[in-house]
Parts: structure tokens; sequence; C-alpha cells
């Protein structure tokens, strides 16, 4: 499998590794994948409540590179996006930035997935009036 | 293709890319070559030509070769058919039996982590009308006799055990099988791809009445195999699967690769008389490899039994590292791995998933396959260079971060995908 120059970029320098409180209201968690599929992504993101401007990302994943670059990929742009502009992130567009092949189109789903899921994880700490709790990708209970 | 900056010093006795991958093909011994690149050029007669020299010529060093495979296996040079190598010498044994004693029964038995080639062949004979038994194996990837001696029916004409695995590198018990067999006048084949060369086998001893052996696993060419085939008690008979000038004994039609044959037959000899030192280097090596993982990292998993093993084989599971990843970060070091991700079927590896491993440890399995031309000085590059890259990926690792806090990862909802 050869890999393009930015998968082999993300995977030598991931970016925003790490971990937050995830019991903080401020910070929403995205758990997505399954061991025995062979990935799994945690995205997290710390919310400003009064912009709702993701102020900070963090991820770690268990996955093949093209994971580890997707999710690394995924914390670059949903910093300084509000929640409702991370969510118009499509998987589309982390295939053609990083020139993923057909077969590992799935990491940059599982990517999508993950912003969705930490999204939606916020959202359900910060019930808006007038807004649905939770997003349409459920958060793994962990 | 990434840039390298700088040239890191590597240790005497290293040099990159280090190939460890001994279980897919193995690079030629230069004595190997040397012995067959007359019959390229000069010695380039067709081996059935019986009329003039350079068929003679070419006849007299099949039979060399014969001579010289026969004996590394305990048998006689002509029970010895060239083949196009191991893919066809299980092809050719088992759907050749099949035919050959469909009379006496249609039942043949074989076991779950088969190479391809036997389990794909045996599948095939069941579209005909065959029974196939496939036999479970424990968690050592060892079949149980009482399994064996149970599947056993008045309609059974093959059992087909291979005798060491190409992934794992555990040997089956090819002797006790071979006794069973023998006892119940049942056809006895193992495809000793792996073993040959690698650990004695006597066809003899171990009562095997067909044998698949390739010259590309013991240091030959490619493209080139042999199939044993006894020819007293009992004599075996195999129906041709491919018509023909009737070469080898009917068996197998087709000239004669001679320049490959060549080099299986010097391949064996050297296998032969140097099996009993090269084992002990290989020894040394895997457990100075193993010990080096072991005490540096954690959550780590040895795969198939240690005590019935191939010198050179060493399969180990990070767990909480996907293989493919692993892989990437030691791209300087051909091994392979039985995550999905490598396979063309985006399945985890066969083999380890019939040892009851779950998906997630196959998934984080690395095979290292020590051969010949590896160094002491290798071993301790990839020990070192695994290592630091489990460690990195780790990091990366949300299981492993949370395996670390003491959270049951088989007890969390996962998002199956």
């Amino acid at each position: 499998m050869a890999y393009s120059d930015k998968v082999i970029e993300h995977y030598n320098n991931p970016r925003n590794v790490g971990q937050m409180d995830k019991n903080s209201t401020a910070v929403g968690t995205g758990l997505v994948g399954a061991p025995e599929c062979g990935d799994v992504m945690r995205l997290q993101i710390q919310v400003n409540p009064e912009t709702r401007v993701i102020e900070d990302a963090k991820f770690k994943t268990f996955g093949c590179g093209s994971a580890i670059a997707s999710s690394s990929l995924a914390t670059e742009w949903v910093k300084g996006k509000t929640v409702d502009e991370a969510l118009e992130i499509k998987n589309t567009d982390i295939v053609k930035e990083l020139a993923l092949p057909p077969v590992k189109i799935h990491c940059s789903v599982l990517a999508e997935d993950a912003i969705r899921a930490a999204i939606g994880d916020w959202k359900k700490k910060n019930v808006v009036a007038g807004e649905p709790a939770s997003a349409p990708v459920a958060v793994a209970a962990n | 293709m990434s840039t390298v900056l700088s040239e890191p010093k590597l240790p005497a006795g290293v040099k990159l890319p280090i190939y460890m991958d001994n279980h897919a093909t193995t690079a030629m011994d230069p004595r190997v070559l040397e012995a067959m690149i007359p019959f390229f050029s000069n010695k380039f007669g067709n081996a059935a030509s019986r009329n003039h020299s350079f068929g003679w010529e070419a006849e007299q060093a099949v039979d060399l070769a014969r001579e010289q495979i026969a004996k590394l296996i305990g048998a006689t040079a002509k029970e010895i058919i060239f083949t196009s190598g191991a893919t066809e010498s299980n092809n050719l044994a088992i759907k050749g039996i099949g035919e050959m004693y469909r009379e006496r029964g249609n039942h043949i038995i074989t076991q779950v982590t088969e190479h391809k080639a036997v389990l794909d062949t045996c599948k095939r004979m069941e579209k005909q009308g065959y029974r196939v038994t496939y036999l479970p194996v424990n968690a050592d990837g060892l079949i149980e006799m009482e399994d064996l001696k149970r599947a056993i029916d008045d309609k059974t004409i093959l059992v087909t055990i291979m005798a060491a695995n190409n992934e794992i590198g555990v040997i089956q018990p090819v002797a006790e099988i071979g006794k069973l067999c023998h006892e119940r006048g049942i056809l006895f084949h193992t495809d000793a791809v792996q073993a040959v060369g690698k650990i004695p086998v006597d066809v003899n001893a171990m009562n095997i009445d067909v044998l698949s052996l390739t010259a590309h696993k013991i240091y030959g060419p490619k493209g080139v195999g042999a199939l044993y085939v006894r020819r007293r008690n009992p004599r075996v008979q195999i129906a041709a699967q491919m018509d023909g000038g009737g070469h080898e004994r009917g068996m197998r039609s087709g000239t004669l690769n001679v320049p490959g044959i060549v080099g299986l037959g010097k391949a064996c000899e050297i296998a032969r008389l140097e099996m009993a030192e090269e084992t002990e280097k290989l020894l040394a090596m895997r457990d100075r490899l193993r010990k080096k993982l072991e005490s540096n990292l954690d959550f780590i998993h040895v795969n198939g039994s240690m005590e019935h093993h191939l010198p050179g084989n060493l399969n180990m599971s990070f767990i909480h590292v996907e293989g493919e990843s692993l892989l990437m970060g030691i791209n300087d070091i051909a091994v392979s791995s039985g995550s999905a991700c490598t396979s063309a079927t985006l399945e985890p590896s066969y083999v380890l998933k019939a040892l009851g491993l779950g998906d997630d440890v196959a998934h984080s399995s690395i095979r290292f396959g020590l051969g010949r031309f590896n160094t002491p000085a290798e071993v301790d590059y990839v020990a070192d260079k695994v290592v630091d890259v489990v460690r990195k990926l780790r990091e990366l690792s949300p299981l492993y971060e949370m395996a670390k806090e003491g959270i049951d990862l088989t007890k969390v909802q996962w998002q199956a995908h």
C-alpha cells in the first residue's frame, strides 16, 4: 500500500494528540469504531459556550495510517470553527485532502462520524432550547 | 515517497531495508544461483530428449536434483514429481487422489489453518460431491488427535494436514497423524512447504504418503516445486490434472524446468547439510527478539504454541496497536501482519482467528520470519525499532489509554461499522 505524502506527514507528526476531561460540560467526546474492526477514534472538542466556537480539539486513534491521518486532520479542521460549521465537514473533503485510495474511504467516514459524535455529546450536555439534543450519530458509552 | 533527510548511523551488520519475511519467500542462496546458471545458457537441453547429449545432460542434472530432494526427506529419487510450486503440488495431490480413489470413498479430512491452496482446493472438491471435514485447532494452533480419530469414517480416503503453518509457525503432530492414517489405511498428504529444509522430515518414519514442497521457501528459485508420491507400502496413485506428454510418470505433463529443478536440488542439499547449525542460529536470534520485545513492552501476546514451533518464526500481537500502522512505522523492515488492512480481503487473519483470538488481537499481529541471511545485529535493530514505534502508536491509541485506566474494553459498547 503506497501512502500519500500527506498521510505519511500526519502519521509522522500527528496533530493535537491527547485527552480532555470528558466530564467537563465544555467538552464533547466522540468515540467511534470498534477494536474488532481495526479502528477506533476518539475525538474531543472544547467549545466556547458563548460563541459556540471549537477552541481546542484532541484525538487518539487506534487504526491504520490513514485512520490516524484522517482523525489528525479532523482535529485541525474543526479548530476555530463553530459547531455548526464543523458539522459541514464531509468525509469526501478528507478523502480529497489526504488522497485516500478507495479501500481507505471508511477511515474518512469514521473521522466524520467522530466529529458528529463529539458535537452531539457537547450538545447533549449543553441543551439549547429549540435544538435537538443529540446529533445523528450517537456517542459510544464509556 | 518520503525523503530521508539524514542517514542515521547503523550498527555493523545492518543494512536497510531488512528482510525478515522469510515465510513469504526467501532470498536465493548464491550457491543455488551458481548451480542454476549453466542451465539457462549452454546447458539448455530438454530433459525428455533421449537421443542426444543435450538431452542427456539435462536429464542427468534433473536426476541429481531428484536425489538431492529425496535425500532431504528420506524418500527415493523415483518418488519425486516436479511441479511449478506448492500450490500446484497441493492441487495435484488432493484432486489427483480424490479422483483416483473416488470409488473407495469421498471423504477428505483437513484442518482450518491450512494454506488457501489446500482449503480452496478442498472447497472445490466439496462442489464436486466430496465431503470435507475441517478439523478445528486448539489455542496453540494444534489439531487434537482425538478429533482426527473421530472424524475418520469408512469413506475417508485422504487426510491432508500441513506440517508447519506459514503464519504462526506451529508444527502439527505429523508423525502421529501418519501413524494413525497408516493404521487405518487412509492416505496422508502433508503440505510441508514451511517445514522441509527447516526441521527434519522423514516420509518413512512419519508415514507420509504424499508431500508438497517448494524451492523458494528454502533459498531456491520461484516457480518450481515438487510432490513426493510414495511408491511402496502403499503405492500411491494420482490422477494427472493436466494432459500432455506424460512426463513425471504420467502424473504431471510439461517440459521440465531444468534450471529451476537444479536450483531446488541444490537448495535441498544445502538445507540438509546445514540444517542443524542453521536451526541453532535461528533459535538464538528468535529468542533474542522475543526477549527484547517482551522485556520492553506490556500487552503483548505470542501467537501459537512455542513448543511445537519452526525455529525462524515469531508471531506476536502488540495489543492496542493496529498492525498496518505498525508496519508503516517500521517501513525499513520487511515483515507481515495479520491485520485486515494488509490483506486483499480486508478480513483479519483466519489463522489467528482459528486460535480463538479476537479480531482485535489479529489486527495487532506481526509475523517475524527469520532466515539464513539475518544477523543478530539486525535482530537488535528490529527489536529496538518495533519497541519504539509500538510505544509511539500506543501514545496515540485510545484503547491503550483505556486499558491502562483499567477499563474493560470488552464491556464497552462499540459501534461496529
